[in-house]
């Protein structure tokens, strides 16, 4: 059954305030949740950039001569949970997500708008918080993998207030998996079919099963983790014969899934980035979903490589090496998709395609050293190493990071009705892409070589490698100048959009730049080729 | 077509051409010191080679299809409606299908003959109770070796050291010695949080964990000083906990042994 729902039952729209003060406000309509999360989220990506710019102002040097030693453990623990909980998940999910799927599936609004407000609102304070944390006795200091006992005999304060961080973005997150589960699978408008969606539908979908199967198994860790921090107990503590393997496994089983959870919404956006400036349809729409719902079912098995050098027998390690290894086929399908989507186009090169194409140079590269990663007696070697730190970063920074931006260009003008400035954009993208990859690609050779991850000081044979990769991490920094000159003056003095400034023919287009609060005037439209390019369907638009 | 097909021929022999050669002259490994490191080392060229045969293609094909297929000035309308294609589909399911499997075995192959698949404890059981229960680390073997004559050594982790018990001798070093060529098996545990023993130089890398001794075992095959660096986040000094190996020729490591052998005390 599909219900479409009425805006006067679910938002109303007089006790809501107008223009720019609705973004503070507990709104319910799901276009402003979705601009609240990103510029919520883009703050707190400013706050972990700073707090990386100090991890290699410190890498600059091989003595540790920044910061203090515990506080530079604080920075890196802060870096880490900032990026993923506040920026990357909250962004990819929540901000895209919200403005986008009830678009898609041609409904008014989030299936549960009040549980969409609470989730968003879950965030600021959470935020604030761990931030706030450095304040009272430092902040936690046991990485963000919160590994016992060390996180337990750190000051605990600060590990508390982390944990308690943690459970309220994890609910937050909970809460819009039900959401988006609960809107794609019922609030499709009559005559709109599964296999009719555009594919972030079905990214969201995948990664929303991921978030509602393994988040709670990371809530329930924390809270054990909690008692025996504040109550003495031994879930984990060896002292009182507690197990710290038994974390590990429980810590990695939502957190390798988080790694999907972060990247499946990116690559929703870039299949429907793509197609659009490169004016061909989607390239294997069929194969694109059944690889996405490979990625959810493999991602769940292969949480165990994180643990190679841990202490696990030798069948374990085996079954999550083939596992992890045969994640890079359903992923490697979807790259070689979008590659043939690109092919025979008529490709518009400006901000939103760049950063797209960006995004598949980077990630292949970190997908093909993941699965070197797999390898268990690769990754012995290699393992809690700067290779593995920029293996991630090629993942979550090269990759979806890249999809944030591009993804930005591309929607600026469908939330604003401006456009952003193309050179300003280009100039954005060469900086950050040059950049990321001074930045990281070095590391890659520091961790072969024998520099381990999470630390102050280091081998002076590694200096000059470590100061190419902090010039990178500043030209990273730079980068963002141009790209916040650009929106203030794009939201001021932008050149008008139009409706449909990329002639695209996926449903958020088909309705006014800024879409009115109930998304269309009249019936929601039956798009039932999202992505019908070089057809007559395109030719009469 | 014909001419098409020859330049596609041309680009992909460049690109395995290219592949081939950087991965065999750029090195991108510190020495190579014990029995693991040359196989360690065939296992990274191998990936290193498949790795930029993907990656220069890929970046090849992004880049060509942005040149070749770029939006002219006086185009108008869209590119040509493909929407699919069953059989290229399917055969990049099955080739990545394929060389991943491969990739697997292969790996399977090096675990092994690291001594990855070996029973572990043969060493320890005068060490260890057989309620205990021993986890994982790597025990690989050397053709030549004599196992009476392993090397058992203890080692200790803690916030920010690592000590190295001599068993034998009755002593306790901050440096571990080891003679060249002879099989070492190391008992590990943590005194207080998580910690990991490496040798990069070794290729080996073990997690020493609280409550719980691992095993570790490794055969030098080079004379020279190493650093055991730990690798898994262990407080504010994390950085700084260091020791060395001196991997030294049999006649030096027994003086050193006996210089630092003290007497049993018998009671």
């Amino acid at each position: 059954m599909t219900i479409s729902i009425d805006p006067q039952k679910t938002n109303n729209e007089s006790l809501q305030p107008k223009g720019w003060l609705r973004y503070f406000s507990f709104s319910l309509d799901h276009k402003v949740i979705g601009i609240q999360y990103l510029v919520c989220g883009f703050l707190f990506y400013l706050i972990g950039g700073t707090l990386a710019s100090a991890i290699r102002i410190e890498l600059a040097s091989p003595m540790s001569d920044f910061m203090p030693r515990d506080v530079y453990n604080q920075v890196l623990t802060l870096h880490g949970t900032i990026m993923i909980f506040l920026w990357i998940v909250p962004v990819v999910n929540g901000a895209f997500g919200n403005y986008l799927i009830p678009f898609y599936v041609g409904a008014r609004d989030m299936a549960f708008p009040r549980l969409n407000a609470v989730a968003f609102w879950l965030i600021p304070p959470s935020g604030l918080m761990l931030v706030a944390s450095y304040f009272v006795e430092g902040a936690a200091q046991a990485g963000w993998t919160a590994y016992p006992p060390l996180s337990i005999t750190t000051p605990q304060s600060g590990q508390i207030i982390w944990i308690l961080s943690v459970l309220l973005l994890g609910g937050s997150s909970i809460f819009g998996g039900i959401n988006f589960i609960a809107t794609i699978i019922k609030l499709r408008r009559p005559g709109l079919k599964l296999m009719q969606l555009p594919m972030y539908c079905w990214a969201m979908l995948g990664t929303s099963l991921l978030v509602v199967l393994s988040t709670p198994v990371l809530a329930g860790t924390l809270i054990l983790l909690s008692f025996d921090i504040i109550a003495n107990t031994g879930f984990f503590n060896p002292v009182l014969g507690g197990n710290v393997v038994v974390y590990q496994h429980l810590f990695w089983f939502y957190s390798h899934p988080a790694v999907y959870i972060m990247v499946l919404p990116a690559f929703g956006l870039v299949s429907e980035i793509l197609p659009i400036h490169a004016r061909k349809p989607l390239f294997g729409y069929t194969t694109m979903v059944f690889s996405i719902m490979g990625i959810v079912v493999l991602g769940l098995v292969v949480w165990a490589h994180h643990m190679f050098t841990s202490g696990t027998p030798p069948w374990m390690r085996l079954f999550f090496t083939i596992a992890t290894a045969f994640i890079a086929v359903p992923t490697g399908i979807k790259f070689f998709n979008w590659v043939a989507t690109l092919w025979g186009g008529k490709i518009s090169i400006n901000s939103a395609m760049l950063f797209s194409c960006g995004f598949i140079i980077n990630f292949v590269f970190g997908g093909i050293t993941g699965v070197a990663l797999a390898q268990v007696p690769f990754d012995i070697h290699v393992h809690d190493t700067y290779f593995v730190v920029a293996h991630f970063h090629y993942i979550v920074y090269g990759g979806t990071v890249f999809i944030i931006f591009s993804s930005i260009y591309h929607w600026f003008p469908k939330v604003t009705g401006k456009m952003l400035n193309e050179k300003l954009g280009i100039l954005h993208f060469i900086i950050t892409f040059i950049g990321f990859n001074l930045c990281f690609a070095p590391q890659h050779w520091l961790g072969l070589n024998g520099m381990p991850r999470r630390v102050a000081e280091y081998d002076p044979q590694f200096q000059f490698v470590n100061q190419i990769s902090s010039l990178g991490a500043l030209l990273m920094a730079i980068s963002t100048i141009p790209f916040l000159i650009n929106v203030f003056l794009s939201v001021r003095n932008g050149k008008d959009a139009g409706d449909n400034p990329w002639n695209a023919l996926t449903p958020e287009w088909l309705t006014s730049s800024p879409p009115p609060v109930e998304n269309w005037e009249g019936e929601a439209p039956l798009v039932e080729e999202p992505y019908g390019y070089g057809k007559e369907i395109s030719e009469q638009k | 077509m014909l001419n098409k097909n020859i330049y596609l021929i041309l680009i992909i022999s460049l690109v395995f051409a290219i592949s081939f050669w950087i991965g065999f002259n750029v090195n991108l490994l510190p020495a190579e010191a014990s029995i693991n490191a040359p196989i360690y080392d065939e296992l990274f060229k191998i990936l290193f080679i498949i790795g930029l045969i993907i990656f220069i293609g890929m970046t090849i094909a992004v880049i060509y299809s942005l040149f070749k297929f770029r939006k002219r000035n006086d185009q108008i309308g869209d590119g040509i409606a493909l929407e699919g294609n069953l059989s290229l589909e399917i055969v990049w399911t099955i080739i990545p299908s394929i060389i991943v499997l491969l990739i697997g075995l292969y790996s399977y192959n090096i675990y092994d003959r690291m001594g990855g698949m070996k029973e572990l404890n043969h060493n320890h059981k005068m060490m260890t109770s057989n309620t205990e229960k021993i986890w994982a680390g790597i025990s690989q073997t050397s053709d030549n070796e004599i196992p009476i004559n392993n090397l058992s050594i203890e080692v200790s982790a803690m916030q920010f050291a690592f000590l190295f018990n001599y068993p034998k001798g009755n002593f306790i070093s901050g440096e571990l010695h080891v003679p060249v060529d002879q099989k070492v098996s190391m008992k590990m545990e943590s005194k207080d949080v998580i910690h990991a023993f490496w040798v990069p130089e070794f290729r080996i890398k073990q997690d020493i964990i609280p409550g719980q001794p691992t095993i570790l075992n490794f055969t030098p095959t080079k004379v020279g000083k190493y650093p055991i660096i730990c690798a898994e986040l262990c407080g504010p000094y994390h950085g700084g906990m260091r020791a060395s190996i001196i991997v030294e020729e049999e006649s030096d490591y027994n003086e050193w042994f006996n210089k630092n052998k003290k007497p049993e005390v018998n009671l």
